[in-house]
């Protein structure tokens, strides 16, 4: 197998990393990077625990090969932490205890931010179809959907006070 | 196995007539890395063909949209004009699995990884939907409908690459929908599905109509005699009964875990006409 150099951009930081053609953005993410907050559950784009942003769309990083990474620019959980401080969606996550074993946040928590981006404003049901890319067995959904819904909340009171002091 | 981003398609059909042993396309990527994945496929060459200008285009002239073949079913659903045009084409689309499958996979892979059950062809078919496809010989333009042969087979020969998909120009008077059965609202695979599309004249009566069925036979199915039997009318019951029947005859489904043949074939009949109702009511039919 082949191994290919790849200069990609990660959470704002400039990244290279060498890995085999064949090899997934999530393998090269957890083992070339150390990047370990997107999680493998199925490698086949059904459990959306490796969601990440690549050039700003969410994706399944299991079904996206590393070189692919090549002049772009990745998002990963770990970029949602700002200056030291959690994200609203990551407070609200613990807040609301929106989470057991912990295996399936990352991807709900960045797959949430995107949804959040397109939507500042969800209703339940699109906070669920938006999420049905995400498979949580502990939960059973409903407080992620809450955690969702008043991060959404609090997102959009920060954006109107930035609105305001402008 | 080798990695290939070329960036222009004369390039990746060279790559691709070249190749010796395995071969395969990398658009979005969502039904590849998983086959490579499970071990189906192991191919010697992958030819990524994102990087080439014409397939990530989505443009618009007097015949019609061109979707470019590595457009991703996110920039479908954030695409206006092909919403207002062809929303049956899009909301099927848009059905292929999650946000994060949206974000890479495209109506040309949806097309070329040939499952009866694909989501997106029945709504291609019925809008008369052609693939451009470049080969070594030069371009043809192929109805979608003749590229799956079966099962993840497709007509396409040694070298030849999809460039885009066309769609003709719609008029305010021309309607589609898609309808797919699965037992969960999402994340699923259709048990059986119904692609329509139909063009109204003069009092609201049906002048020209297409009819696809999916996940019925090998291949999405065209069935001229369902079309048939709603084109000189206004839709009334009769001529939905006579749409499901017609839809009965050409179904020809397996049983699976996933449905039996008599469900599958009477579900058909039953999507295809809510699907008609559909696509009249945005054709503005009433």
């Amino acid at each position: 197998m082949s191994s290919v150099h790849v200069s990609t951009t990660i959470n704002g930081d400039a990244v290279e990393y060498v890995c085999p053609v064949d090899e997934t953005l999530l393998d090269s993410l957890r083992d070339r990077v150390g990047l370990t907050g997107a999680k493998e559950g199925c490698g086949t784009g059904d459990c959306g625990a490796c969601s990440v942003s690549l050039d700003g769309q969410l994706v399944c990083s299991c079904l996206v090969l590393g070189v692919e990474a090549e002049g772009r620019e990745v998002n990963t959980v770990e970029g949602m932490v700002q200056d030291g401080e959690l994200h609203v969606l990551q407070s609200k996550f613990i807040e609301h205890a929106a989470l057991q074993c912990g295996i399936c946040t990352p991807g709900f928590l960045v797959a949430a931010n995107a949804l959040l981006e397109r939507n500042p404003n969800p209703t339940v049901e699109e906070i669920r179809y938006g999420l049905a890319g995400n498979l949580c067995r502990c939960t059973g959904y409903d407080k992620i959907v809450r955690a969702v819904m008043d991060a959404g909340k609090e997102m959009r009171k920060k954006n109107k006070s930035k609105g305001k002091k402008r | 196995m080798r990695y290939e981003a070329p960036k222009s398609m004369k390039e990746a059909v060279g790559l691709m007539a070249k190749a010796k042993g395995n071969a395969r396309v990398l658009a979005g990527g969502t039904d590849l890395l998983v086959q490579m994945k499970s071990g189906m496929v192991e191919p010697d060459l992958i030819v990524d063909i994102k990087h080439i200008p014409a397939t990530q285009e989505i443009s618009k002239n007097g015949k019609g949209f061109k979707v470019g073949a590595a457009v991703s079913g996110a920039r479908l659903r954030d695409h206006a004009g092909l919403n207002k045009a062809w929303p049956g084409v899009v909301e099927a689309t848009n059905l292929i699995g999650s946000d994060q499958v949206q974000g890479r996979c495209t109506m040309s892979g949806n097309l070329c990884n040939a499952s009866p059950a694909a989501d997106s062809v029945p709504a291609l078919v019925a809008a008369k939907a052609k693939a451009i496809v470049v080969g070594p010989k030069g371009k043809r333009t192929v109805p979608v409908e003749k590229i799956p042969t079966g099962p993840g087979q497709t007509s396409l020969k040694k070298g030849e690459i999809i460039e885009a998909i066309t769609l003709p120009a719609s008029s305010a008077k021309t309607g589609d929908a898609y309808l797919r059965f699965t037992p969960r609202t999402e994340m699923d695979i259709a048990v059986c599905s119904a692609g329509i599309c139909l063009t109204i004249g003069a009092r609201g009566v049906i002048k020209q109509a297409r009819v696809a069925i999916g996940a019925v036979a090998p291949t999405v199915v065209l069935a001229p005699k369902a079309a048939r039997a709603i084109v000189g009318t206004k839709l009334d019951d009769a001529a939905l009964e006579k749409l499901a029947k017609e839809v009965e005859k050409v179904c020809a489904p397996i049983d699976d875990k996933r449905g039996t043949i008599e469900f599958r074939t009477e579900v058909a009949g039953v999507l295809a006409k809510r699907a008609a109702k559909i696509a009249y009511a945005r054709a503005g039919g009433k």
